[in-house]
C-alpha cells in the first residue's frame, strides 16, 4: 500500500509539469496583457516596458515558465495585475470554494445516494420512473437557468435567501449555491446508484446473504450498497476537481468570491499569474482526489489490494 | 477514511476561522445593517488603487471619496472649480503659481500643503514607480528626463515643479497650455500624504486621503468599506454616514439584489435588464449622459484610406448608418447619436456643439452610396470592422451598424464585423498599427474640456491617436487654442479645429455613451456625474 501510494505520487510529477506547461502556454497564446491595462487608450510606452519587465513578459517563454516554476517551489506564485500577491487571492477564495464543494458533494452523497438506493431496489415502480424522470430534467437544464431561476424565485419573488452570497460565504449561504452546483452530478450519481444497486441485486453474494437470514438492512448497507458504491465514488472524486474548477458559473450567478471568480477574471484580464497558479492547484487538487479515490476502493471491496 | 473524516473537519474549523478573524473589525453589513449606510455595486479594480494608476472607473470611484484636488468638477455643469486651490495665477499660460487653502488635512492629521502635491506629482511621473496615468505629467517641464521613451530615467523628480512656501508651488509646462488649471480636477493630481511613501505597503491595504470619506475597512477582491469623515474641513461633507463597496462579478447579480432589496445603490444596470429597469424600479432609476463618445476610427497608415478619395468614402459611410435606430433598438435609448466629437456634459460653454457634424452624420442612403461612389468605392471593395468580442457586447452593434451600410449601399458584402478574441489583443493590434480597416473606437473623457476630446485623439503623433491622422491646420488650431488665455476664445478655437476634424471626417461618430443607475427606496438625491460615476457624497439615506 505504502509502495502504492509512492508510486502515484512520483507518477503525478510529471502529470503536474505537463498541465503547468500548457496552461503556462495557452495563457501566453492569447497575447500582451499589458496592452489590455490602459483602457481605450494605448499605454504609455515607457510605462508598459516597465510593466513587462517587472511580470517577465519581455523574455521568451520558455525562461518566463522557468522562472515561474523555480518560484512556485519556493511558494511564491507572482502577483496579480491589482498588486495583490497570487497566494493571498488563494487564501481568501480556496476556502469558499472548498466549503462550497464540501455542501455540494454532501448533497450528492445523501441525496444522490438514498435516491439512487431507493429507486434501484424499486426499480419499475411509480417512485422509479418519477425520479428518473426528475432526473432526466435536471440533466437537460443548463446550470445557469437552475441557478438563475432558484435565484429568482427563493431570493426575489419569495424573499427566503438573500439572492447574493456575502464575502464571508458561511455554510448557511452556500446551501441553495451548492444544491445548484450539484444538481446535474446528483442526478447522475442517482442513475448510477440505482443502476449498479439493481444489477448487483441478482448477484450470489445476495442471495447467499439473504439465504443466511441476515436483516434486510445489514443485507442492502453492508453487503449490496458497499459493493455497489465503486462507480458511484469513482464519479464523486472526480467530481471533486470538475466542482472546484467548474464553479464559474455558480459562483457568477450568486456572487461568490471563489476560485470561479479568480480564474475567470484572471482570464478577462489576461493575467498568466492568477490563471496558471490557481489551475496547477486544481491539477494538484484532481490528482489528490483521484489517488485517494482508488484507495477508497481498497476499502469497499476486499478484493482489490495494492502491492 | 476515519482519517479522511477528522481532516475534512479540521479543515472546516479552520476555515471558519479564518473567515472570523477576517470579518473581524468589519462595519456594518449594508442593505439595512447601519441606519445611515448605503451598499453601493463596485467591481474589482484592476490597478492597485494609487490615484496617479488608477484609470478606470471602479478604482476612480474610491478615489472620488476619498481624495479632494485643487480643482473639482461640478458635478452638474462639468465646470472646474476651486477646491483646495485658493487661487492659480499665469502670466503667459506656460508658468503657473499654485496657491493651496489653508486648513486643509489629511484624515489621519497631516496637513495638505503644497509638498503633499509637488511629492505626488513626481510620485507619479517617475518611470521608476509604472503609474498607468503618469502621461497626465507630460505637459509638464522634465518629463521627459523622469519619464524618457526609452532607456533610464536620469532625475528622479520634475524640473519644472517647485515648492515656493508651505502653501505654493510653482509648475513650468513645456509648452502653452490655458486650460491646464482645469485639468488638475482628474484623479491623478489628488495631494499624497507622506505616509503614502513611508509606508507604501499599508498605505495600499488602507488608503488615507483628504476627503470627505475615511476608509474603515477595505477586503480586497470582495468589500471595501468607506465612513464619513466628521472633521473633514470641505463644504461637500457627506449627507450619508458611508458606503459599503461591494464587489459584484456580474452586474446582473447586482441587479437582483437590489430588486431583493439587499442593496442600495447599482450604477451599472445590465444592457439585458435596460427595458424593465423603468418598470422594475419606478422613478428610482437615472439615465444621464457621461463623458463618452463611441466613433469608428480609421487606419490613416494604410494609403488606401489616406488617399484623396477616402474623404468621401469616410463620409458616405457615416452617413449610411443609421443611428438613431440602433441607439432606440439595442441600447434602449441609453446613448444618443452623436452630432459632433465631443460629449453633451461639455455645455454649450464648454464647446459642446449640438449638429456641428451636420449632414454627415445623418441617415441619407442615397447620399451615402453617392459618395461612396465618387470616393472610388470602397477600398479593397469591402470595410472590415474591427472590434473586441471579450466584453461590452460589441458585436450587437457593430452588425447593427454594418448592416445599416450593407443596406444603404446595397450590397450585402459591403461591410463585415472582424472580432478579435480579448481586449488585450485588439488593443495590441491597434498598437502596432495592423488594423486591416476601421475599427471601433471609444473615448472616455479624463477632464471635461474640449481640449480632452481632441487633442490625445487627433493631434499628430498624439498619445491617442490610434489611426495616426495628421492635418496641419488641425494642429495650428490646437496650438493657438492652448495658447489663448481667454476661456471662450480658446474654446472657439477648439471648435474650429473640431470643424477640420468633420471636414475630412478624420472619425466617424456614432453616439453619446450614458451613465445609468438604479437604486432602492431608501436613497434620495442620488445623480451620477459626467464620469458616470454616482456623486455618493449627497445621496441621503432615510
Amino acid at each position: 500500500m505504502g509502495r502504492y501510494v509512492i508510486r502515484r505520487l512520483l507518477q503525478m510529477i510529471p502529470v503536474f509539469i505537463g498541465a503547468t506547461l500548457l496552461i503556462f502556454l495557452m495563457v501566453n497564446v492569447m497575447g500582451d496583457p499589458i496592452a489590455g491595462l490602459c483602457g481605450d487608450k494605448q499605454c504609455d510606452p515607457a510605462t508598459a516596458a516597465q510593466l513587462r519587465q517587472e511580470y517577465n513578459l519581455d523574455k521568451p517563454v520558455w525562461q518566463q515558465y522557468l522562472t515561474y516554476m523555480g518560484k512556485v517551489f519556493t511558494g511564491d506564485f507572482g502577483t496579480a495585475f491589482n498588486g495583490q500577491p497570487v497566494t493571498e487571492l488563494m487564501a481568501s477564495s480556496f476556502p469558499v470554494t472548498i466549503r462550497l464543494t464540501v455542501v455540494a458533494i454532501l448533497f450528492e452523497i445523501v441525496i444522490g445516494i438514498s435516491l439512487g438506493v431507493v429507486t434501484g431496489l424499486r426499480r419499475g415502480r411509480p417512485v422509479d420512473t418519477g425520479v428518473l424522470l426528475l432526473t432526466l430534467v435536471v440533466i437537460s437544464v443548463p446550470t445557469f437557468v437552475t441557478g438563475l431561476l432558484l435565484q429568482l424565485l427563493l431570493g426575489v419573488e419569495w424573499g427566503w435567501i438573500r439572492p447574493s452570497v456575502s464575502p464571508d460565504a458561511t455554510f448557511g449561504e452556500l446551501i441553495v449555491p451548492g444544491l445548484v452546483l450539484a444538481s446535474v452530478s446528483l442526478a447522475y450519481v442517482t442513475r448510477l446508484t440505482r443502476t449498479s444497486i439493481a444489477e448487483n441485486r441478482r448477484s450470489d453474494y445476495v442471495r447467499t446473504a439473504v439465504a443466511k437470514g441476515l436483516p434486510r438492512r445489514r443485507v442492502i448497507t453492508r453487503h449490496l450498497l458497499r459493493n455497489s458504491l465503486i462507480p458511484v465514488i469513482t464519479f464523486i472524486g472526480t467530481d471533486i476537481g470538475a466542482l472546484m474548477g467548474g464553479a464559474i458559473v455558480t459562483e457568477r450567478i450568486f456572487n461568490i468570491h471563489g476560485v470561479g471568480f479568480q480564474l475567470y477574471q484572471g482570464i478577462v484580464r489576461q493575467n498568466t499569474q492568477t490563471v496558471v497558479g490557481f489551475v496547477t492547484i486544481l491539477v494538484l487538487v484532481f490528482l489528490v482526489a483521484n489517488l485517494l479515490v482508488d484507495l477508497l476502493y481498497a476499502v469497499l471491496d476486499p478484493r482489490i489490494r495494492y502491492a | 477514511m476515519r482519517g479522511a473524516t477528522h481532516a475534512r473537519w479540521a479543515a472546516c474549523a479552520t476555515v471558519v476561522a479564518l473567515a472570523t478573524a477576517g470579518c473581524g473589525g468589519g462595519g456594518g453589513d449594508g442593505g439595512g445593517g447601519n441606519a445611515g449606510v448605503l451598499s453601493s455595486s463596485w467591481g474589482d479594480p484592476q490597478n492597485p488603487l494609487e490615484p496617479a494608476n488608477t484609470n478606470e472607473v471602479q478604482g476612480g470611484k474610491v478615489l472620488d471619496m476619498i481624495f479632494r484636488g485643487l480643482k473639482r468638477y461640478d458635478a452638474k455643469t462639468g465646470a472646474a472649480q476651486n477646491m483646495l486651490a485658493e487661487k492659480i495665477d499665469t502670466p503667459d499660460s506656460q508658468n503657473f503659481t499654485i496657491t493651496v487653502k489653508d486648513g486643509w488635512k489629511f484624515s489621519n492629521g497631516e496637513a495638505v500643503t503644497a509638498k503633499s502635491f509637488v511629492d505626488a506629482w513626481n510620485y507619479g511621473a517617475s518611470l521608476k514607480n509604472k503609474q498607468k496615468n503618469a502621461y497626465f505629467f507630460g505637459y509638464i517641464e522634465g518629463y521627459d528626463k523622469v519619464h524618457p521613451s526609452s532607456g533610464a530615467q536620469s532625475a528622479d523628480t520634475l524640473s519644472g515643479l517647485k515648492a515656493t512656501g508651505t502653501d505654493t508651488f510653482t509648475v513650468k509646462l513645456n509648452q502653452k497650455f490655458s486650460t491646464f488649471p482645469d485639468t488638475l480636477g482628474y484623479a491623478a493630481f489628488s495631494p499624497l500624504p507622506s505616509a503614502f511613501f513611508s509606508d507604501h505597503a499599508a498605505w495600499l491595504q488602507k488608503p488615507v486621503g483628504n476627503g470627505p470619506y475615511t476608509v474603515d475597512s477595505y477586503t480586497k477582491g470582495s468589500q471595501l468599506s468607506l465612513r464619513k469623515w466628521d472633521a473633514y474641513p470641505g463644504q461637500d461633507k457627506a449627507r450619508n454616514d458611508g458606503v459599503d463597496l461591494k464587489v459584484y462579478t456580474d452586474n446582473n447579480t447586482a441587479y437582483t439584489d437590489l430588486l431583493a432589496g439587499n442593496l442600495d445603490l447599482v450604477d451599472d444596470v445590465p444592457a439585458a435588464q435596460l427595458k424593465n429597469a423603468k418598470s422594475d424600479l419606478g422613478g428610482r432609476y437615472i439615465n444621464t449622459p457621461a463623458g463618452i463618445i463611441q466613433t469608428i476610427a480609421f487606419p490613416f497608415y494604410d494609403k488606401k484610406w489616406d488617399s484623396s478619395g477616402a474623404q468621401k468614402v469616410r463620409q458616405g459611410l457615416s452617413m449610411a448608418i443609421n443611428r438613431k435606430q440602433i441607439t432606440d433598438t439595442i441600447f434602449q435609448k441609453t446613448r444618443t447619436p452623436a452630432s459632433d466629437w465631443t460629449s453633451p456634459v461639455l455645455g454649450k460653454d464648454g464647446g459642446f456643439q449640438d449638429g456641428l457634424c451636420g449632414a454627415s452624420c445623418e441617415y441619407d442612403p442615397a447620399k451615402a452610396k453617392q459618395l461612396v461612389q465618387e470616393g472610388g468605392g470602397l477600398p479593397g471593395g469591402q470595410v472590415k470592422l474591427t472590434y473586441n468580442a471579450d466584453t461590452g457586447s460589441h458585436k450587437e452593434w457593430i452588425d447593427a451598424v454594418c448592416n445599416s451600410i450593407n443596406n444603404a449601399l446595397s450590397n450585402d458584402k459591403a461591410c463585415v464585423g472582424n472580432p478579435v478574441g480579448t481586449f488585450a489583443d485588439f488593443r495590441k493590434q491597434i498598437d502596432q498599427h495592423k488594423m486591416p480597416g476601421p475599427f471601433r473606437a471609444g473615448w472616455q473623457m479624463d477632464y471635461p474640456l474640449i481640449q480632452n476630446f481632441l487633442q490625445p485623439l487627433y493631434y499628430t503623433n498624439a498619445s491617442s491617436n490610434d489611426g495616426k491622422w495628421s492635418n496641419k491646420d488641425f494642429d495650428k488650431l490646437v496650438d493657438r487654442a492652448n495658447a489663448e488665455t481667454d476661456r471662450a476664445k480658446a474654446v472657439q478655437l477648439f471648435q474650429q479645429a473640431e470643424g477640420v476634424v468633420r471636414d475630412n471626417m478624420a472619425a466617424i461618430p456614432l453616439w453619446y455613451q450614458n451613465g445609468s443607475a438604479g437604486y432602492s427606496e431608501r436613497l434620495s438625491d442620488v445623480a451620477l456625474n459626467q464620469f458616470s460615476v454616482p456623486v455618493y457624497n449627497e445621496i441621503k439615506v432615510s
